[in-house]
């Protein structure tokens, strides 16, 4: 499946224990996150590996991932990367489960 | 020598000609005599009532280098401290050293008074906010001496920590400085840690906003410690200094982790008539309290007395005839504050008496349990209740390595992770409390006992309780959260722990 | 039908990732992640995959994993079992199952994924809520349905307002529907759930009614706080006596079996059948809560 970015897709909440990711298209190639955390100190770079990760398993190139962190566990991390990836795919309800 | 704090002490810190580092709780002694204040002269007729804060800045004496003292009676509610210090800064004042009881986020305004130079010293139980975090950036040269309320009590007492002049802060005062927690504006109970400043400093000046007249009594602080008074528009927030009704947490987490620390207590064997016992202010550890209430009630035992911080939770206890006797320090809510006004056997007491190590027995000594909280509590049973997982100051050392020390059984209550943030970890960032005086860890996760309670270990098995090892809790915690990476420090040193027998415990450094 | 005890089955919502990470604390035997009431329609994607994430990723131990997916009449119930097949949840639980045809649709859907995905056809558990009177009338047929189903529950809250009616504390306008329920999953081999207590506050209430419903002999409920779960197990574990009884109960059965008895009596009164299965059932309550 193609995974064309055609709006941008947000997930997550600024709850504690939670993530808000917001994923847009990028203007260049690659994948670019600005993160802010509780943790960043500690988790700062786990982070950001678990998004890239995510976003690799589900072949997502050239975007930019705005992440505001209140301590989410790396499980939270996946599911508001991948649930905000759908939503800027426009296929939220409409998934193809093989691709994570 | 081995303990548990091994090898985080530097051979030099600036400030500390000679550094003594901690060996093990009730090693290092006292030795001469007691410091003590002035002798004074107040003659009939003499009046101790001045105009305003600027004259008893100037009556007392105030120069630069001095050392002056608060109290934190009024916690989130204070004035005093903020209006003292303003008015010192406006004076044109430099390099005071300040010596409160403990300072809270109300107190971040000092920051300004640290950057210009005016504060260039301070000696405390805690720093939180901005000022915290900008001593944790290294905004000052002089490391900040971290002590606890015992070890300040023992400090001051020992001329340690030698108060020029007493900033004291309270509810109401008649002219010849008769004080008390109770006014008719404000209330704050206990005056638990000014009644050590009040004894040793050379200066007292009471700060009011009740003057009342003479005799107002039963006194906290008595007219023979007292060289002035003021009178001010407001020395606090109502709601700042003493919180409203002290709402019982319905945080399912809190509420499991203090059952099963309440079963430990019932388990342990200190369980019987005539115990005593002390909890924080925490959801957890008021839930303990709320606990143990029902276990007293059904199997019929009393309490001798409870000490510390004192809670409405406890004063039901003492009210329904479950606790003989309230010890306190510190006063937090309203309805201990009416108490301590209301009930014989609800005690004021200073810190001294409290949990100074080095006097001739403190109440602590007599203490059987005390429910304890951390921010983070290592796999030696070291807690670090004044840096926060970033390494950041964000705490108070408090009454918790006393009480460790002192009681016969010390419980540490708190969840195995906040969020993604760790509290059972490999090595704790500070040690505040030595682990060789922490007795079990309580989590929601798992109960762990130290391996040294051998005795606990025995008595606690086969009642049902969930107990493992603190290594198990620390690697649960990793499996939950993964592994933290380590806190980046410079060199410098930003504050210093001391032990409240006044050696060193640790250090804390300037975060990158 | 398995020994697992289901006391307490934890309510959790699906969208709420602190709750998500440590339900399975407070010692619920089940929890049911919800994907459907108490999720906005706009969040019924991102909590299923937070649902799936942790389920994949969170131990939960000893404890039986459920899943309220939203109906197949819905959007999003293709996709909710579609997921939770494929994290591994335990149990599908079916919201407002009105007939054997609502189970047999959706055990279509997760048997054509078990195969998909190469897991053994079955392995995936099922139960019914049964929210209408519809449900109540076809309870028989519905805990029949499939071999995959484990348990039927009462959803009241629905069906008192289909009934015209409303819950009261004796809960007599439950009651027909309760007895149905519990008789058609007695008869169907399984397991019966009863309704959800709101008022966590009212511990007295929820006590009453859990005493109730264990008399009526539901093997739980499902709850909505972690602190109704204490409450739960503790009505539900036998006393000292009732322990020593069955126990005594098991021993001269065992007795009477070595030595080739028939009949048997333990303190002059006969030990039949339904007695010694009684004291089975003791025990298996005894043998987890030993608190």
């Amino acid at each position: 499946m193609k995974m064309k970015i055609v709006k941008t897709g947000m997930s997550g909440t600024m709850e504690s224990s939670d993530i808000n990711i917001v994923i847009e298209k990028g203007h260049e190639a690659g994948i670019k996150i600005h993160l802010q955390s509780s943790v960043e100190k500690q988790f700062g770079a786990q982070i950001k590996s678990v998004i890239l990760e995510t976003l690799g398993e589900m072949k997502v190139n050239d975007v930019v991932v705005r992440a505001v962190d209140r301590g989410a566990l790396d499980c939270t991390i996946r599911a508001r990367v991948q649930s905000a990836v759908m939503r800027a795919v426009k296929k939220e309800n409409d998934m193809d489960w093989g691709i994570l | 020598m081995t303990n548990s704090v091994e090898g985080r002490i530097p051979d030099s810190i600036k400030g500390y000609e000679e550094i003594r580092n901690y060996l093990e709780p009730f090693e290092k002694g006292p030795t001469g005599r007691k410091a003590g204040p002035l002798l004074k002269q107040v003659k009939p007729g003499e009046n101790k009532v001045l105009e305003n804060i600027e004259e008893a800045i100037i009556k007392s004496g105030l120069k630069d280098g001095m050392t002056i003292s608060f109290h934190h009676h009024f916690r989130n509610g204070d004035y005093v401290t903020n209006m003292v210090m303003n008015k010192i800064a406006e004076m044109g004042f430099k390099n005071i050293s300040i010596a409160p009881s403990s300072l809270t986020t109300v107190h971040e305004v000092l920051l300004t008074h640290v950057e210009s130079g005016v504060i260039t010293n301070i000696y405390t139980s805690g720093v939180r906010g901005k000022l915290a975090e900008a001593i944790s950036n290294g905004i000052m040269e002089n490391p900040v001496v971290i002590r606890s309320h015992g070890g300040r009590g023992r400090a001051i007492e020992a001329g340690e920590i030698k108060i020029d002049i007493a900033f004291l802060g309270v509810p109401s005062s008649d002219e010849y400085g008769n004080a008390s927690g109770r006014g008719s504006k404000t209330i704050c109970g206990s005056l638990g840690y000014a009644r050590v400043d009040a004894e040793y400093a050379d200066t007292v000046v009471l700060v009011t906003d009740d003057l009342v007249a003479y005799p107002n009594f039963p006194a906290s602080i008595s007219q023979t410690k007292v060289d002035y008074v003021v009178k001010v528009d407001s020395i606090g927030d109502v709601k700042g200094i003493a919180s409203g009704a002290t709402r019982y947490t319905k945080n399912p987490k809190e509420l499991l982790i203090a059952q099963n620390a309440c079963k430990v207590i019932v388990n342990s064997g200190y369980f019987k008539n005539g115990f005593s016992f002390q909890t924080g202010s925490g959801g957890s550890s008021l839930a303990v309290t709320r606990f143990l209430k029902e276990e007293m009630k059904s199997k019929g035992v009393k309490a001798a007395f409870a000490l510390g911080g004192i809670t409405k939770p406890m004063v039901e206890l003492h009210e329904e005839g479950f606790i003989d006797n309230l010890f306190d320090t510190q006063t937090f809510d309203i309805d201990s504050c009416q108490s301590i006004i209301r009930n014989p056997n609800h005690h004021e007491i200073d810190a001294c008496m409290y949990a100074n190590p080095h006097n001739k027995g403190c109440i602590a000594n007599k203490l059987d349990v005390v429910i304890l909280s951390a921010l983070e509590i290592d796999t030696d049973f070291n807690v670090n209740v004044i840096t926060g997982s970033d390494g950041v100051i964000r705490g108070a050392s408090g009454g918790h390595s006393d009480t460790a020390a002192a009681s016969s059984l010390s419980i540490i209550v708190a969840p195995l992770v906040r969020g993604r943030i760790p509290t059972v970890v490999d090595r704790v960032n500070t040690v505040i409390t030595p682990g060789e005086t922490v007795d079990v860890l309580v989590t929601e996760r798992g109960i762990a006992i130290n391996p040294r309670r051998t005795d606990l270990i025995e008595r606690l098995k086969d009642k049902g309780l969930p107990i493992t090892t603190v290594e198990e809790l620390s690697n649960m915690a990793k499996d939950i959260v993964g592994k933290p990476k380590t806190i980046q420090y410079t060199d410098k040193i930003v504050a210093v722990v001391e032990y409240r027998d006044g050696s060193i415990i640790d250090v804390i450094r300037q975060v990158k | 039908m398995g020994k697992r005890l289901r006391r307490t089955m934890l309510y959790v919502p699906g969208s709420n990732p602190s709750m998500l990470a440590d339900a399975h604390i407070y010692g619920a035997d089940s929890l049911m992640f919800d994907l459907e009431d108490s999720i906005s329609l706009l969040e019924k994607d991102s909590a299923r995959l937070l649902v799936y994430n942790a389920i994949k990723s969170i131990d939960y131990g000893e404890t039986e994993i459920v899943v309220r997916i939203n109906g197949l009449d819905t959007p999003y119930g293709q996709s909710d079992i579609e997921a939770m097949v494929r994290a591994g949840a335990d149990v599908i639980r079916l919201p407002k199952t009105g007939t054997a045809q609502d189970v047999i649709d959706v055990e279509k859907v997760i048997e054509d994924i078990e195969i998909k995905i190469g897991k053994p056809v079955g392995t995936t558990k099922m139960m019914g809520a049964i929210e209408s009177p519809l449900g109540v009338i076809n309870a028989m047929e519905i805990a029949t349905a499939s071999p995959r189903m484990i348990g039927i529950a009462l959803g009241a809250e629905d069906f008192v307002t289909n009934m015209k009616t409303k819950r009261s504390p004796e809960g007599v306008e439950l009651l027909y529907a309760r007895s149905k329920i519990l008789i058609a999953a007695r008869a169907a081999g399984i397991y019966a759930l009863d309704t959800v207590f709101s008022n966590v506050n009212d511990e007295e209430g929820f006590r009453n009614e859990v005493k109730l419903i264990k008399q009526l002999g539901f093997d739980g409920k499902s709850i909505i706080n972690p602190r109704q779960i204490a409450p739960v197990h503790e009505i539900y574990t036998p006393t000292q006596k009732e322990i020593e009884d069955a126990k005594q109960v098991i021993r001269a059965i065992e007795e009477a079996e070595e030595k080739g008895l028939g009949v048997i009596s333990v303190n002059g009164k006969m030990v039949d059948k339904p007695i010694v299965e009684r004291a089975e059932r003791i025990l298996e309550l005894a043998n987890v809560s030993t608190v």
